[in-house]
C-alpha cells in the first residue's frame, strides 16, 4: 500500500531525500552546540584569554549559520517535496478515475471519490510531511542527545536511562487509552456536522413547520454529546504535558544534587559547572524527542485509513479498457444483439437482461418503453461500452463493440445520459462538448436541431451565457435540450436519448424528434422515454419488462397485440381525451 | 454568491480577541480563572529554576577547589529542597490547568456551535438563499475546528510564554543589567523577523485555503459529472484542467508551508546566535573583572554568567514557540470572527401579535379560547388600542392586493399581483422558470415580506400574525423532499410532534405512502439517511407528503416535482397529492396538466406578472398564453 503511495513521489524525490539529511545535519549540529558551549564556559572559567573566547564564539556562530542553512533547507525541500507528493498523488488519483469504467465508478460512489481526492489525500501529504522531517528529527535528536550526554556527563547520563522509558511508558499509556475514544468521536463530530448540513438544505421545511427550537434541541444533544466525549479524550491528553514536566524537573533535581556532588567531590575532574547546564539542555532535548515521536505516532495512526483509502483507488484497475488497435472507423450505424445477457457487477445473482436478440438498421428511429427497472437503460449502455456484456456480443456496424477504439466508438455512439450534467462554464463551452473545433455556426446549428436556439437567443448574453455549477440556472427542459444539443454536436452515427426530453413539453419534444428525422437521417436513433407520445412515430418500438423484450413492432401493431403498451398508451391518453 | 466574504483579508480587529475571551469566562467563570491562575503560578515557576540554580553554582565555586562536599551538603540540599517544593507546586498547577483547559475548549466549542445553530435557525430565509451551503458549513467545521486549537493550544502557550519571558526578564536583571540588554536587543531581532516570515507564511495559508476551496469545487463538480465525461470522451480535457488547478494549489500550499518551516530554525538559530553573544560578553566580564550593573548587586562570576545563559536559551525557546503559533493564532481569530459575524447577524424580523389557539363555539355561536384539542382553531387577535381581545375562526382564506416584491433592490420580480383563494379552493400556478410562482409562496407563509401591497389571511394581514402562528397553519410539500436522518416515522411525525405512531401511519394511508413503506426491509422503522438517498425520488415525495398530511393544515402549497418518475409512481404521488389537498385552500405550482386542469383558478404568471386568470375551460376559450401552453406550444418549467 504505502509502495504504491511512495511512488507518486517521482520528481520530488530529491526533496524527499534531501529532507532528512539536512534534518539529520540539522540535528547534529544542534546537538554539538551546547557541547562546545559547555567547553567554552570551561574556559571562562578557567580565566582564559579573550582570544580564545572569540575562537569559540566564531565557531559557535559558523556552526549557528550553518545550522540554521540546514533547517532552512530542511524547511524548504520539506515543504516542496511534501506539497509535491500531494500534487502527484490527487493527480494520478485523478488521472485513475478519468480511466474508470461505470461500473468502477459504481463501485466507489461519487462522495467517497471527492473525499479521497481533498481530505484523505491531505492527510497522507501531512503524515508525508511529518515523516520526512519531525520523524526523522526526533529519534535523530533522541540518540543523538543521548550519545552527547553519556560522553560528556559520564555516569549523569544514567539517568536519561531511567527516565525515557518512564516518560516512554506514560506516553504510550495514554496514547493507549485515548486513541479509541477519539477514534469514535471523530464519527459522532462528522454526524454532528451532516445534521448541520441537512438542517441548511431543508431550512424550508423546519421554517414551515415551525420546528426551530426541535432541532435547536437536536443539534443541542448531539452536540452535547461530542462535547462529553472529546472531554474525556483531551482529560486524559491533559496528563502528557504534566509528565514531561515531572521528568525534566527529577532530573533537574538529580543534576543539581548529585552533579554538584560530583563537581566539588572529585574537584572537577569527573564534571565542572559548565557541562551541568549542558546536561540540562540535552535532558530537555531528549525528553521533547520523545514527545514528538509519541505525537508523530498518533498523527499516523490516524492517516493510516486514508493511506488506505487513496491507495485502494490507485490499484483499481478499469474494467473496460480500449482493446490495442481497436478499429478507428465505424461503417455504419446499424446495432445487434446476439444473446446479450447482462448482470451488474457484485453480488447480483439476477441478470438485468437476461437474453436478448435484437437488430436494428442503420438509420432506424428506435422507441424504448417499459415500466422502471424493466432495463431499459441497462441495455442501452452497453452499445458503447459502458459496460460489457456478461454473456453474448454487441455489435456496431456489424463488428463486436469490444474490438472498437474506445474513443472512436464512444464518439461513433452518442449517449444523452439520463441524469445529465452541465458543467460550470458558457453554453458555448459546455456544447463545444461533443466537438472542441465545432465553430459557432455548427454550434447554432445543432442548438436549432435541439430546439434549444429559441431560449439561448432570449438570454441576454445567448451563447456565452454563464451555466453554474450543476446548471441551477436553467430549468429542466432547457438542460435537457442543451444536453441533446452536446450529444449532436458529436455527428454520431448512433444517437441514444436515455429519457432525455421528459421535462420538455410535447410539442417541443415532437419537433425536435421530427427535426433528427429530417436533419440525421443516417443516423440510427434509440430514444427511451416514460411517455409513449415521445415513441409512437418511431420506425420501430421495443417493450421491455423485467429485463426482456417483451415484444417489438410499431405503435398500431403493439396496439393490437401487446397489453403493456397498451395499458401505458392507455394510462397517459385517458385523461386527455375525456377532456377535450 | 456569498454575502459574507470568504476570501476577507486576515484583518481580525481586537475586538475579537477580547469577545473571545469574554466568550471563555461567561461559560466558566470559575475554572477559567482556576485555569488563569494555574498558567501564571506554573510560568513563574518554570522560569525561577535558574535562581536556585545560581546559588547552587555559587556554593559549587566555594567548594569545588578544596574537594569538600560536606562544607555545603546542608546548604545545597536545602536548596535543592525549596526547588522541589515549587515543582510540586508547578506539576499540580500545569495539571490542572491541562485537565480545565479541556473541559473548558470543548465546552466553549460548544457553546459556540450551539449559538450559531440556534441563532442560524432565526435566520430570515434569504440568508440561506443568499449564502452557498459550503459557505455556512464551513462555520462549523473548518471555522470551529481553527478556533479549537486557538483557545487550547494558542492561547495558553502565548499567555506561559507571555509570563515566563517576563519573570524571565525579572531574574534577568536580578543577575545583570548588562546581559540582559543584550537578550532585549536579540529579542527585538527575533520579533521582526517573525512579523515578516511569520506575516508571510499567515498570508499564504489563507490563500492556500482559499484555492483549497476551488480545488474541492471543481473536484467535486467533475466527480458528479464523470459519467458524462466518459461518455463524452472528455478525460483528457478534464486532466488538463485539473492539472492547472492542482499546480496552483502546489505552489500555495508549498510557499505558505515554506515560511512556516523556515521560521522555527531561523529563531532558533538567532537564540544560538545569542547564546554565543552572551558566552563572549560574559567572558569579557570575566576576563577584564568589569563592574556588573544587577538588582541583586551580585558580582559577575561564573555562578551567574552559567545560569544566564540558561536562561537566554530558555528565553529564546519561548518566543520561539510562541512565533511558531502565529499562523494558528491569525487562521483562528479569522475564523473566531467568521463565528462571531453569523452570530450577530439580525434575526428574522416577526412583529405579529395575532396568535394561533384552540377555541371552540359556545351554544350562542361565538368562539372562545380553550386549552384543550377541538379540531377547530381560531386567531387571537389582540387590539390594544381597546385593550380587547377578538377571535376570528381559522378559514384558510387568503387574498393579495396588489403585491410588489423585489429580492434585490431594483429588480422587482412579481408586480401587482392580486388573487383570492376562498376556504377550499384550489389555486394553481402557471408560467416558466423565473416568472415568480415560488415567489408567491414565498410570501405566502413570509419567508420573505412583501414591499407594497397587502396579503389578507382570514381578513388579517399576515403581516401582524406571529410567524410560527402563520407557518403553522400552513403546510407545506416543495420538489425538493428534505428528509432527515431518522426512521420513516420520524420524518412523518416531523408534521406534528406529537402524534401517535396511529396518526402517522393513517396520514401515510392517506397519502398512499403505506403501500412502499410497508415493503421496506423494516416497514416504518427504516432508518433513512443522506436526506433518503436510499428511496426513490417518487418514495420521498410520498413520505414529504405524508408528513404534511399529519400536519393537517387548513391551507397547503404545493410544489410538484418535476423530475422524471414512472408512470405508476406517477399515478400514487398524484393520488396522495389529491388526497391532501381535499378540503384545504390549496396554491400549487403546477408541472402537470392533470393538476391544472382541475384548479379552480389557473394563474398564468409570466415575468412576474398575471397575464391570465380563470379556469380551465375559461382559459382555453380565450385561446391565450395557457391555451398554447396547453396544446403544447409552451413547457409548463
Amino acid at each position: 500500500m504505502f509502495r504504491k503511495l511512495i511512488k507518486c513521489l517521482r520528481e520530488y524525490k530529491k526533496y524527499a531525500i534531501l529532507t532528512p539529511i539536512a534534518v539529520g545535519l540539522e540535528v547534529v549540529l544542534e546537538c554539538i552546540i551546547p557541547f562546545i558551549t559547555a567547553d567554552l564556559v570551561n574556559n571562562i572559567e578557567n580565566g582564559c584569554d579573550l582570544s580564545v573566547i572569540v575562537k569559540y564564539g566564531l565557531i559557535l556562530v559558523a556552526m549557528a549559520v550553518a545550522s540554521l542553512a540546514f533547517g532552512a533547507v530542511a524547511g524548504k525541500t520539506c515543504s516542496v517535496a511534501t506539497a509535491g507528493f500531494a500534487k502527484n498523488l490527487r493527480k494520478d488519483i485523478f488521472y485513475r478515475v478519468q480511466d474508470f469504467s461505470f461500473e468502477n465508478i459504481d463501485k466507489f460512489s461519487t462522495s467517497s471519490l471527492v473525499t479521497r481526492l481533498t481530505t484523505d489525500v491531505q492527510f497522507v501529504s501531512m503524515a508525508f510531511s511529518l515523516l520526512i522531517r519531525v520523524a526523522v528529527r526526533s529519534p535523530f535528536m533522541l540518540v543523538f542527545a543521548f550519545t552527547m550526554a553519556f560522553m560528556m556527563g559520564g555516569k549523569m547520563a544514567w539517568i536519561f536511562v531511567f527516565l525515557v522509558p518512564f516518560l516512554g511508558a506514560g506516553l504510550f499509556l495514554i496514547i493507549r487509552i485515548v486513541m479509541p475514544i477519539f477514534k469514535k468521536v471523530f464519527k459522532k463530530y462528522d454526524a454532528l456536522n451532516e445534521s448541520v448540513q441537512e438542517n441548511v438544505k431543508a431550512i424550508r421545511v423546519v421554517k414551515s413547520f415551525v420546528r426551530e427550537d426541535y432541532e435547536q434541541e437536536k443539534f443541542e444533544k448531539a452536540s452535547e454529546d461530542v462535547r462529553a466525549d472529546f472531554t474525556k479524550a483531551e482529560r486524559i491528553l491533559a496528563f502528557n504535558n504534566p509528565l514531561m514536566q515531572v521528568c525534566l524537573h527529577i532530573n533537574m533535581i538529580f543534576v543539581m544534587t548529585f552533579g554538584s556532588y560530583l563537581v566539588v567531590s572529585t574537584t572537577g575532574a569527573a564534571l565542572r559547572v559548565a557541562q551541568l547546564s549542558a546536561l540540562l539542555t540535552y535532558s530537555f532535548m531528549i525528553l521533547n524527542s520523545l514527545m514528538m515521536i509519541s505525537m508523530i505516532f498518533v498523527m499516523l495512526t490516524i492517516s493510516i485509513e486514508s493511506c488506505r483509502r487513496c491507495a485502494e483507488v490507485l490499484s483499481e484497475e478499469s474494467t473496460i479498457v480500449s482493446p490495442e488497435n481497436g478499429a478507428k472507423d465505424i461503417a455504419d450505424g446499424s446495432i445487434d444483439f446476439d444473446g446479450v445477457k447482462f448482470r451488474y457487477p457484485g453480488n447480483n445473482k439476477v441478470f438485468a437482461l437476461g437474453g436478448i436478440d435484437l437488430h436494428i438498421d442503420s438509420g432506424a428511429t428506435v422507441g424504448i418503453i417499459g415500466s422502471t427497472g424493466s432495463s431499459k437503460t441497462t441495455l442501452i449502455q452497453l452499445i458503447c461500452r459502458l459496460y460489457d456484456a456478461t454473456e453474448g456480443t454487441v455489435r456496431v456496424g456489424g463488428k463486436d463493440v469490444k474490438d472498437y477504439d474506445l474513443e472512436t466508438l464512444r464518439n461513433g455512439v452518442a449517449v444523452v445520459l439520463q441524469k445529465n450534467i452541465l458543467f460550470s462554464g458558457t453554453i458555448r463551452e459546455n456544447l463545444r462538448w461533443g466537438d472542441p473545433n465545432a465553430t459557432d455556426e455548427e454550434i447554432e446549428e445543432a442548438a436549432r436541431l435541439a430546439c434549444a436556439d429559441e431560449f439561448i437567443n432570449q438570454f441576454p448574453e445567448g451563447y456565452d451565457t454563464y451555466i453554474e455549477q450543476g446548471g441551477v440556472n436553467v430549468s429542466g427542459g432547457q438542460k435537457q435540450r442543451l444536453c441533446i444539443a452536446r450529444a449532436l454536436l458529436k455527428k454520431p452515427k448512433i444517437l441514444i436519448l436515455d429519457d432525455s426530453t421528459s421535462a420538455v413539453d410535447t410539442k417541443t419534444d415532437a419537433k425536435i424528434r421530427k427535426a433528427m428525422r429530417e436533419y440525421i437521417p443516417a443516423t440510427t436513433k434509440l430514444i427511451i422515454a416514460q411517455r409513449t407520445a415521445s415513441v409512437e412515430d418511431a420506425d420501430i418500438i421495443i417493450v421491455m419488462d423485467g429485463g426482456r423484450i417483451d415484444a417489438a413492432g410499431s405503435h398500431d401493431e403493439l396496439m393490437k397485440t401487446n397489453d403493456i403498451y397498451r395499458d401505458i398508451y392507455i394510462s397517459q391518453n385517458k385523461a386527455g381525451a375525456s377532456d377535450e | 454568491m456569498s454575502d459574507m466574504k470568504t476570501e476577507k483579508a486576515p484583518k481580525v480587529g481586537k475586538g475579537t480577541v477580547k469577545r473571545l475571551i469574554k466568550t471563555i469566562f461567561k461559560g466558566y467563570p470559575v475554572r477559567a480563572s482556576i485555569a488563569a491562575v494555574c498558567v501564571l503560578i506554573n510560568a513563574v515557576v518554570s522560569a525561577t529554576p535558574s535562581i536556585y540554580m545560581q546559588k547552587v553554582i555559587a556554593l559549587v565555586e566555594s567548594a569545588y577547589k578544596t574537594g569538600n562536599w560536606d562544607m555545603i551538603a546542608r546548604d545545597v540540599t536545602i536548596t535543592v529542597s525549596i526547588l522541589a517544593a515549587t515543582y510540586v507546586i508547578s506539576v499540580i498547577s500545569s495539571f490542572t490547568f491541562y485537565r480545565l483547559i479541556a473541559v473548558i475548549t470543548q465546552g466553549t466549542l460548544k457553546n459556540l456551535r450551539c449559538e450559531m445553530f440556534a441563532k442560524m435557525e432565526t435566520f430570515p430565509l434569504s440568508f440561506f438563499d443568499r449564502n452557498s451551503d459550503g459557505d455556512i458549513m464551513s462555520r462549523y467545521t473548518n471555522d470551529v475546528d481553527t478556533l479549537r486549537e486557538l483557545i487550547s493550544e494558542c492561547i495558553p502557550q502565548i499567555m506561559i510564554s507571555g509570563i515566563v519571558v517576563a519573570t524571565l526578564i525579572g531574574v534577568m536583571l536580578y543577575f545583570s543589567v548588562w546581559l540582559t540588554l543584550v537578550v532585549i536587543v536579540s529579542v527585538v531581532i527575533m520579533l521582526l523577523v517573525t512579523r515578516k516570515i511569520g506575516g508571510l507564511s499567515a498570508k499564504h495559508f489563507i490563500k492556500q485555503r482559499k484555492t483549497i476551496g476551488k480545488a474541492e469545487g471543481f473536484v467535486e463538480e467533475m466527480m458528479h459529472g464523470q459519467k458524462v465525461i466518459k461518455v463524452f470522451c472528455h478525460e483528457e480535457a478534464a486532466k488538463e484542467d485539473f492539472d492547472k488547478i492542482n499546480e496552483e494549489l502546489f505552489r500555495d500550499t508549498e510557499r505558505a508551508n515554506s515560511y512556516g518551516n523556515v521560521l522555527a530554525p531561523v529563531l532558533n538559530n538567532i537564540g544560538n546566535v545569542l547564546y554565543v553573544v552572551l558566552a563572549f560578553v560574559s567572558g569579557i566580564f570575566l576576563v577584564t573583572n568589569a563592574p556588573n550593573l544587577s538588582f541583586s548587586g551580585l558580582a559577575f562570576s561564573i555562578s551567574v554568567a552559567v545560569p544566564f545563559l540558561n536562561m537566554a536559551k530558555q528565553f529564546a525557546g519561548n518566543i520561539n514557540r510562541v512565533s511558531n503559533q502565529i499562523t494558528s493564532v491569525v487562521m483562528g481569530l479569522a475564523g473566531a470572527d467568521r463565528i462571531f459575524e453569523l452570530i450577530d447577524k439580525e434575526p428574522e424580523y416577526d412583529g405579529g401579535y395575532v396568535t394561533l389557539v384552540n377555541a371552540k363555539i359556545g351554544e350562542d355561536g361565538e368562539l372562545t379560547e380553550t386549552s384543550e384539542h377541538t379540531g377547530i382553531w381560531a386567531w387571537k387577535h389582540p387590539h390594544s388600542a381597546e385593550n380587547t381581545v377578538t377571535y376570528e375562526r381559522l378559514m384558510g382564506d387568503v387574498r393579495l392586493f396588489n403585491v410588489d416584491f423585489e429580492y434585490v433592490e431594483g429588480k422587482p420580480v412579481l408586480h401587482d399581483i392580486s388573487l383570492y383563494a376562498k376556504p377550499g379552493q384550489k389555486v394553481a400556478f402557471v408560467g416558466a422558470t423565473g416568472a415568480g410562482k415560488t415567489t408567491i409562496t414565498n410570501l405566502l407563509n413570509r419567508f420573505y415580506d412583501i414591499a407594497d401591497g397587502k396579503i389578507r389571511y382570514d381578513g388579517i394581514n399576515i403581516n401582524k400574525i406571529k410567524k410560527p402562528d402563520l407557518r403553522r397553519s400552513m403546510g407545506i410539500v416543495l420538489q425538493d423532499t428534505n428528509l432527515f436522518t431518522g426512521t420513516v416515522l420520524e420524518n412523518i411525525r416531523y408534521g406534528k410532534l406529537d402524534a401517535t405512531d396511529e396518526e402517522c401511519i393513517a396520514a401515510a394511508r392517506l397519502t398512499g405512502a403505506d403501500e412502499f413503506i410497508e415493503r421496506l426491509p423494516e416497514g416504518y422503522n427504516t432508518f433513512i439517511t443522506g436526506g433518503g438517498a436510499s428511496l426513490s425520488q417518487g418514495q420521498r415525495q410520498l413520505i414529504s407528503i405524508a408528513r404534511a398530511a399529519v400536519a393537517n393544515p387548513p391551507v397547503m402549497i404545493l410544489d410538484e416535482a418535476t423530475s422524471s418518475i414512472d408512470t405508476r409512481t406517477e399515478a400514487i404521488v398524484q393520488r396522495g397529492m389529491d388526497a391532501l389537498m381535499k378540503g384545504r385552500t390549496v396554491f400549487v405550482i403546477a408541472h402537470r396538466l392533470s393538476t391544472v386542469k382541475n384548479a379552480d383558478v389557473i394563474i398564468v404568471l409570466d415575468h412576474g406578472r398575471i397575464i391570465e386568470r380563470g379556469s380551465h375551460d375559461q382559459l382555453i376559450e380565450m385561446k391565450g398564453q395557457y391555451y398554447s401552453l396547453y396544446t403544447g406550444a409552451f413547457e409548463l418549467e
